[in-house]
């Protein structure tokens, strides 16, 4: 009895010692996450300016009800935002690939030019900005040089509502493609060798090893990568700020300007607390889709 | 004991001593006459905008902080961020900030209405050797809000033209007084295949708004009815939206529905447009051989006349405020008496910022620092003119979006009717939910 006694009561301090040393996260989580997504859930019910004299005012569903059906700026920052997810996703998606099949390989200065390749993506967003910025500036900038040396027209870039969500991916692309090479090559680089030589022995040509081995083998590595890419660029928010503003007119204007602009431009924060609710669905709905296609289709090759 | 005698002597006569070089610092320094130092060790944090009267003024700090004890912290920001800083800051209810630069116009109503701004009155009008009846009637009802006294004015400004006076006496150019004239010497002047354009205002759509404004209130036109309605059904407004655009679209630089002042400036500094029309804040920026490479060659000219007359806004762009929660009221309003004296804004407008004080625009040392020419048009445009140059109302945010959205479909050439409609209808729905 009594040793029996003794052990549960060692179980018992251990949990406690557990529990102690876990404590600080589960804080840090429940402080940091919880909280913050609990609170603005609960402010996208309220209508509220920030005011230290007046408490948020309830308002139900109607933020809600506004942002759906009656408010065009955010169907249009909706669509938007898919549209400038989709291109960029995509033409990174196969830029990466591209280079990732090219720099797989061994060759002198592979080490350099995988080094080389990441810089775009650990540069500064602001900085990149900036230098974008100068880059399609119309009358100066060094596109509309290079266009005109070479005899075609000059483009207006971010200063027309036509090209501006075009100029945008284009950033997009080039700073975000190297993170779908370092993906797309670590998924390369762990594919087995047995098929591939098994392939070889049977006389399949490049095209359909590649076809029929490495795009299926790495198609798992491919939906994470797009997973991964898809969620950060539709929270795109520091490029398009400092290049843009959402302008001209509305033409950049993403869901999370449009967020920025309800809360910190027009002070209303319970609008722009659903607004985030509603984006925060969006990209949950759109990772719970690339976790299920990764589980139907992805085809680990031990299966 | 002789020792100790000798020692409480020396201690003496250096205490008469530095007494004696902080008594003749504080007359020799008209600037920090009247300055108190009754919260010497006090620390005051101030948010500033980048703005000329920032600049100017914090050459000025260390001498109110060596007469008054008080350290000054300051922050300053682009206008829009320090918006969002403040709004961040004060909304978390910490006293962050003591005492900070704000937009009467565009955040005044809605920063005193969430009580973020503390009510000064009693420091305003309990002080009468600082003297708040010497502030100009229109600015000073810029920051009154129900007979509340919310801040000290600190910046007034008008629209102005600036003219490149080299390129104007080529071509045998007076400034235009009429925007019909503006717009023939808009289209003489610019000259596309060397980039050189006739004339560059601010394009992108919300800092359009005010600058677009002189032009509306030229035509005849205005945001608001009397009876708190959208005024932009009126032929006027019309008529000066499809102006606004013309000119910009046809003789502005490539681009412009992306700028705002500090782009529309650079392009004038560069020396790429004949003609610039802007606050008169800026004239500095414009005349500085360090920043403009036309500096020797700025002609300055008022607002021209449109159908309805030259009715530019006259407006107080920034005041000082104080925060509501600052535990250091009285020191931070120590600050402002001294920012706002007579002395310091002679100073301020000495250095090219002009102020809202009336005694110091009726000295002739008030007006010795700027050029004479733009002194002349300062001078006109004061005494004339809108006291807003965006819409009243409490959310100035959106209604800026709103209004300022026809303004960029006018500059791409599109449909300036269909576009103003739409936002006439919304600025409608818009000013119903205000509030105010």
């Amino acid at each position: 009895m009594l040793r029996l006694g003794q052990r549960s009561l060692q179980t018992r301090n251990r949990f406690s010692i557990g529990l102690l040393f876990t404590l600080p996260s589960i804080v840090f989580v429940l402080l940091m996450i919880v909280y913050p997504i609990f609170y603005t859930f609960t402010l996208s019910f309220h209508e509220w300016s920030g005011s230290a004299r007046r408490d948020p005012e309830y308002v139900g569903t109607s933020n809600y009800d506004t942002l759906l059906n009656n408010d065009p700026r955010f169907e249009d920052a909706v669509m938007r935002t898919f549209e400038f997810t989709f291109k960029a996703v995509a033409i990174e998606l196969i830029l990466g690939l591209a280079i990732a099949l090219l720099i797989n390989g061994e060759f002198l200065g592979r080490g350099l030019v995988r080094v080389l390749i990441l810089l775009p993506m650990v540069a500064t967003p602001v900085a990149i900005s900036m230098a974008w910025l100068l880059m399609f500036e119309p009358t100066v900038g060094l596109f509309n040089e290079v266009l005109t040396s070479i005899g075609f027209a000059p483009r207006l870039w971010l200063g027309s509502q036509d090209e501006a969500l075009g100029s945008l991916i284009l950033v997009d692309i080039w700073q975000w493609t190297p993170m779908m090479v370092l993906l797309l090559l670590t998924g390369l680089t762990t594919l087995p060798e047995e098929p591939f030589e098994a392939a070889r022995v049977d006389g399949a040509n490049a095209g359909q090893r590649f076809f029929y081995l490495t795009l299926p083998l790495l198609f798992p590595t491919m939906v994470t990568a797009v997973l991964l890419r898809t969620i950060d660029a539709l929270k795109t928010f520091d490029t398009i700020y400092t290049m843009t503003r959402g302008g001209p007119g509305y033409a950049t204007e993403t869901i999370n300007i449009y967020g920025y602009v309800q809360s910190f431009e027009y002070f209303s924060l319970g609008k722009a607390s659903s607004l985030l609710v509603i984006f925060f669905a969006i990209v949950l709905g759109i990772s719970l889709v690339f976790t299920q296609i990764r589980k139907q289709w992805g085809i680990p090759y031990n299966d | 004991m002789k020792r100790t005698w000798l020692v409480l002597l020396i201690v003496a006569l250096m205490g008469s001593l530095i007494g004696l070089v902080s008594v003749q610092a504080q007359e020799e320094n008209p600037l920090a006459v009247g300055v108190s130092d009754e919260y010497a060790g006090t620390e005051l944090r101030l948010i500033f905008a980048n703005h000329p009267w920032n600049n100017s003024i914090q050459r000025l700090l260390p001498q109110f902080e060596a007469v008054s004890g008080i350290t000054l912290r300051v922050e300053s920001y682009f206008e829009d961020q320090l918006s969002q800083r403040l709004q961040v800051g004060l909304t978390s209810g910490n006293t962050q900030a003591d005492a900070f630069m704000f937009r009467p116009l565009q955040e005044g109503r809605l920063f005193a209405d969430n009580g973020w701004l503390g009510d000064i009155t009693s420091f305003a009008t309990g002080d009468l050797e600082w003297n708040w009846a010497d502030f100009q009637a229109a600015a000073a009802n810029t920051v009154t809000f129900d007979e509340a006294v919310f801040g000290v004015p600190v910046v007034t400004e008008r629209e102005m033209l600036y003219y490149r006076k080299d390129i104007f006496e080529e071509n045998g150019l007076q400034p235009p007084a009429t925007l019909e004239e503006l717009q023939a010497i808009a289209a003489q002047l610019t000259n596309t295949s060397e980039e050189f354009y006739g004339v560059v205002i601010r394009g992108r759509r919300s800092p359009a708004v005010t600058q677009f404004s002189s032009f509306l209130y030229s035509f005849g036109g205005t945001w608001q009815n009397e009876d708190g309605t959208s005024a932009l059904d009126s032929p006027e407004a019309l008529a000066a939206y499809q102006y606004y655009g013309d000119l910009l679209r046809n003789y502005g630089p490539p681009g412009i529905t992306n700028m705002s002042w500090p782009e529309a400036l650079a392009v004038f500094q560069q020396g790429k447009a004949a003609m610039w029309l802007d606050a008169d804040v800026f004239y500095a920026n414009v005349i500085d051989p360090n920043q403009s490479v036309v500096a020797d060659n700025v002609g300055f000219a008022p607002f021209p006349a449109g159908p309805a007359g030259a009715n530019q806004y006259n407006v107080t762009s920034w005041a000082l405020g104080m925060n509501a929660e600052s535990e250091n009221q009285e020191a931070a309003w120590e600050f402002i008496k001294w920012a706002t004296s007579p002395a310091v804004v002679l100073e301020l407008q000495k250095r090219g910022t002009p102020g809202a004080r009336i005694s110091v625009w009726e000295l002739p040392e008030g007006l010795s620092g700027f050029p004479e020419d733009y002194a002349a048009v300062v001078q006109l445009q004061s005494q004339r003119g809108v006291g807003f140059d965006r819409p009243r109302v409490i959310r100035v945010g959106e209604a800026r979006d709103i209004v300022g959205t026809p303004i960029v479909t006018s500059i791409e050439g599109g449909d300036v009717a269909a576009a103003l409609a739409e936002a006439h209808e919304q600025f409608n729905t818009f000013l119903g939910s205000d509030g105010g």
